[in-house]
């Protein structure tokens, strides 16, 4: 019989002061990096008429797709009812909202007109999936905390609704990562992009950022705060986790070769992917390499069942490839030249025709991290005034088959 | 006074609860004290209201270009609701010009400076910073719009010229007052 | 002010006395002046007629919406090193773009076109296309990119918050951002530009309020440009539209735009 679990707050030591307080300068600066954006204009970024969106972008929209991603860890226990990983439901269900908030918040300071954010939240144009959007993330914190709520109160009542609150929170965080893919897929003007492969792209990508996220900050809160940890459990999360991985490149793929075929836009892709250019590394050996060969490699390898350096390491090549891929997408695809004249060479004061470069200049870069310190600054000090982080999370405790399993293993080396 | 009868009340200083006899006279001068305190504030207030004239800046005009819009309380009170409502109009409806137009506002609020040239928003003798430094609102229109009206421009060269029949611009105020006085849109 | 070209194409029929060259001659001079015709009143203030009948709107009267505002652009007058249109719009509308410059708006530019297995070139002038579907008033999050209803695409910049997913949507890179404060002097009272708001041709909204025509089809020496009434079947511009085929850029994008090319590369 599974034991219950028991949730504990994060101690207050030198290692969580000395974390919290690392993030906090990470995000004090990425504050002073907006203000200076948004004093002096537009002008002192690397962002121009040409690539509108840069770096903050880039931070931004691969924390929105973790941050779906992470709630899926919760979905796994909650909806598909597998037991290890029930016990990580409330960590999940903050850190999901820790991280939304992070990318959020750079995507709002990045705006020309961070100052009219109010009037972002009461003007709505509905035709807009960017609207839509909107909506879809202020719900998400709703319904984050709505479950949050199903899965931590004392009332027995308002916890029989933890099965649907949970559901909720699986379909929500669908159609808010399927419109997130759509502020891409729907673009009719670039070649890269108006593809509908798009949306579920990103929640293929949303599953294997999250995960990676979620495991590298929960192994590194539980061991800070030297509470156990199962090998078999991150083992079983590194497993999934290359699942996910392997799904997210077959994705990538797809487009590509959708892409390929098609005459109209084989040049794009002959550009992005196959051109020995920047964006061609990124793909190449940043997320496919890096992101997807190596850490499947380390997740399924022996040693992933005898310790979590593994998965920890395959989780950090994720966070890094899934960075690389984003900027692939957002960067790579803005540089390919709008198609006036199909066929046809183009020339103008205006740049048209021409590969649009980009160099991301600091205060961008800044702001990006200070986004994501704020998404680990929230977990921290959520863990230590809520009762989310379980005391202990080793296998034994979470789920005897699990450590049945371990057994198994542990006694063929024996014999 | 921390007993668990006390939970939730505002603790009141030392005589004032409902139980202690002896604080009848303590609460009486409470409500005294703050009786008058209230009525003083109120004086003030409605003091400082019909004064408002007389401490606030006076706003530049040059009533030889036409007759005003509105009376200078009430537009110090709604000029900002008629400057959104004309916005709308003009961006959704393309009306332009005429005795309330941006143009106008500009032109007769002008403020010249010791060449004869007009005060752009940078100098504190604008008739917009005038007041509005003085109650330390900022307002955000200077970023993109121009300060000084712009000579050759159509609207306000139609406008004084007086286009248009005397109908029509006197219809257009009967409007303005109309959605100034009712809140109609 | 009378257009050169009108004076000149008349002399010549009237000197050369035959009856075909005459009415070719009126022809010429009836297409020009359908473009160009101006009729200069006094005060600075000019009315531009199309073929003889006014654009008829007075600044106080709000704007038709069984109008749909278009502009033909004749690309075979257009020559590469020529480009007086966007002269034309920087001085009436107060931008200003180092040629090559990546954050400068530009409400309009000239596009040289070369087809690389050919060699044919052409040059014509590109600015917002004026769309009837706008992809950018589409993805707009607060509806500042907006459409009036007589066709005009614009941005209202009072709820715009600068986040760009307009220029990301605008197939033709009509959209410029602006990325740093504009100085007093550079600005004008009918354009107003502000830093963090995104800004884009208006089709001059300000002139076409009062009667005139766009800045850029004014300055153009040749005539190229005629602006008009899509939605009148007597314009000037639907006339010509009928005659000769016309073109729109990405036409296959089905954003059925009011510019409209006589040839396109």
């Amino acid at each position: 019989m599974k034991k219950r679990t028991h949730y504990d707050l994060l101690r207050a030591g030198v290692g969580y002061y000395t974390a919290l307080g690392a993030m906090g300068v990470l995000v004090l600066i990425g504050l002073a990096a907006a203000f200076y954006m948004e004093h002096h204009g537009h002008i002192v970024t690397g962002m121009t008429n040409e690539i509108v969106w840069g770096m903050p972008h880039v931070f931004a929209v691969f924390l929105i797709i973790a941050a779906s991603g992470v709630l899926n860890v919760a979905s796994i226990g909650t909806v598909f009812g597998k037991t290890p990983y029930k016990p990580l439901g409330r960590l999940s269900a903050v850190m999901a909202a820790a991280v939304l908030a992070g990318g959020l918040s750079i995507l709002v300071l990045d705006l020309g007109r961070p100052d009219r954010l109010v009037v972002a939240m009461t003007k709505y144009n509905f035709h807009s999936i960017f609207a839509w959007n909107i909506y879809l993330y202020n719900g998400f914190f709703a319904v984050v905390l709505l479950y949050l709520y199903t899965q931590m109160s004392q009332d027995f009542r308002v916890r029989r609704f933890y099965k649907p609150a949970g559901v909720l929170a699986f379909v929500w965080r669908l159609i808010l990562t399927t419109g997130t893919g759509s502020i891409f897929g729907w673009l009719v003007a670039r070649q890269p992009y108006d593809l509908a492969i798009f949306a579920p792209m990103f929640i293929a990508l949303s599953f294997s950022f999250g995960l990676a996220i979620f495991t590298l900050l929960m192994v590194a809160m539980m061991r800070g705060d030297e509470r156990p940890v199962g090998h078999a459990l991150v083992a079983r999360m590194g497993r999934l986790l290359g699942v996910f991985v392997a799904a997210a490149a077959y994705f990538t793929v797809v487009w590509m070769l959708t892409d390929l075929y098609a005459a109209e836009h084989r040049s794009v892709i002959s550009y992005l992917f196959a051109s020995g250019n920047l964006y061609s590394w990124l793909y190449w050996a940043g997320f496919i390499g890096l992101g997807t060969i190596v850490p499947m490699a380390l997740v399924f390898s022996s040693g992933a069942r005898r310790s979590h350096a593994p998965v920890v390491l395959a989780s950090l090549l994720v966070i890094a490839g899934g960075i690389a891929l984003v900027y692939f997408v957002i960067i790579g695809g803005q540089s390919y030249p709008l198609v006036l004249f199909p066929g046809m060479e183009a020339s103008s004061s205006y740049n048209d025709g021409q590969v649009y470069s980009y160099a991301p200049s600091l205060p961008e870069v800044l702001l990006g991290i200070g986004g994501m310190a704020l998404a680990v600054a929230i977990t921290l000090v959520a863990s230590k005034v809520l009762h989310i982080l379980p005391t202990t999370l080793a296998d034994a405790d979470v789920d005897p088959h699990l450590a049945a399993e371990g057994e198994v293993v542990e006694m063929k080396k024996a014999a | 006074m921390n007993r668990a009868g006390d939970a939730g009340r505002i603790p009141l200083p030392h005589g004032v609860n409902a139980n202690d006899k002896a604080g009848g006279k303590m609460r009486a001068l409470w409500r005294r004290t703050i009786l008058a305190l209230l009525a003083g504030v109120m004086a003030m207030l409605s003091g400082m209201a019909a004064q408002a004239g007389d401490i606030a800046p006076k706003v530049p005009i040059d009533k030889s270009k036409g007759s005003c819009v509105l009376p200078g309380d009430q537009m110090r009170r709604e000029h900002m609701k008629i400057l959104m409502h004309r916005r709308d109009n003009t961006l959704y409806k393309g009306i332009r010009g005429g005795k309330a137009s941006f143009s106008a506002c500009l032109t007769c609020h002008m403020v010249k400076d010791a060449q004869g040239k007009p005060v752009t928003i940078k100098s504190p003798k604008h008739f917009c910073r005038v007041c509005h430094d003085f109650a330390a609102v900022r307002p955000d229109c200077w970023s993109c719009h121009k300060s000084v009206p712009e000579a050759g421009d159509a609207g306000n060269q139609a406008m004084l010229k007086g286009f248009g029949s005397g109908q029509v611009k006197g219809r257009m105020f009967a409007q303005l007052r109309d959605f100034v006085q009712e809140g109609r849109k | 002010m009378t257009d050169p070209h009108n004076s000149h194409e008349h002399e010549e029929a009237r000197r050369n006395n035959g009856a075909e060259e005459l009415d070719a001659a009126r022809r010429a001079f009836l297409r020009n002046s359908a473009a160009a015709g101006v009729v200069a009143l006094g005060g600075g203030l000019t009315l531009y007629t199309i073929s003889g009948e006014a654009l008829a709107k007075k600044a106080e009267e709000p704007l038709d919406p069984k109008k749909r505002w278009g502009m033909l652009i004749d690309t075979s007058k257009c020559t590469s090193g020529c480009d007086k249109c966007v002269e034309a719009c920087k001085k009436e509308n107060g931008w200003e773009a180092k040629p090559g410059s990546r954050t400068d708006v530009q409400w309009i530019r000239k596009v040289d076109v070369k087809d690389p297995k050919t060699g044919f070139l052409a040059s014509l002038p590109v600015m917002c296309q004026h769309c009837a579907n706008p992809p950018c008033v589409d993805v707009c999050p607060t509806g500042a990119s907006m459409q009036r209803a007589d066709g005009i695409v614009r941005v209202n910049m009072h709820i715009c918050i600068g986040c760009r997913y307009c220029m990301m949507a605008c197939p033709y890179k009509a959209r410029s951002f602006v990325h740093e404060d504009i100085p007093e002097e550079r600005k004008r009272f009918h354009a107003p530009m502000g830093k963090g708001c995104v800004t884009s041709c208006d089709f001059c909204a300000h002139r076409v309020d009062v009667g005139q025509i766009p800045a850029c089809a004014e300055a153009c020496p040749e005539g190229a440009m005629l602006f008009g009434d899509m939605n009148d079947p007597e314009s000037a511009l639907s006339k010509r539209l009928r005659e000769i085929r016309s073109y729109q850029i990405r036409a296959d994008l089905g954003t059925d735009n009011g510019i409209r090319y006589t040839r396109l590369p």
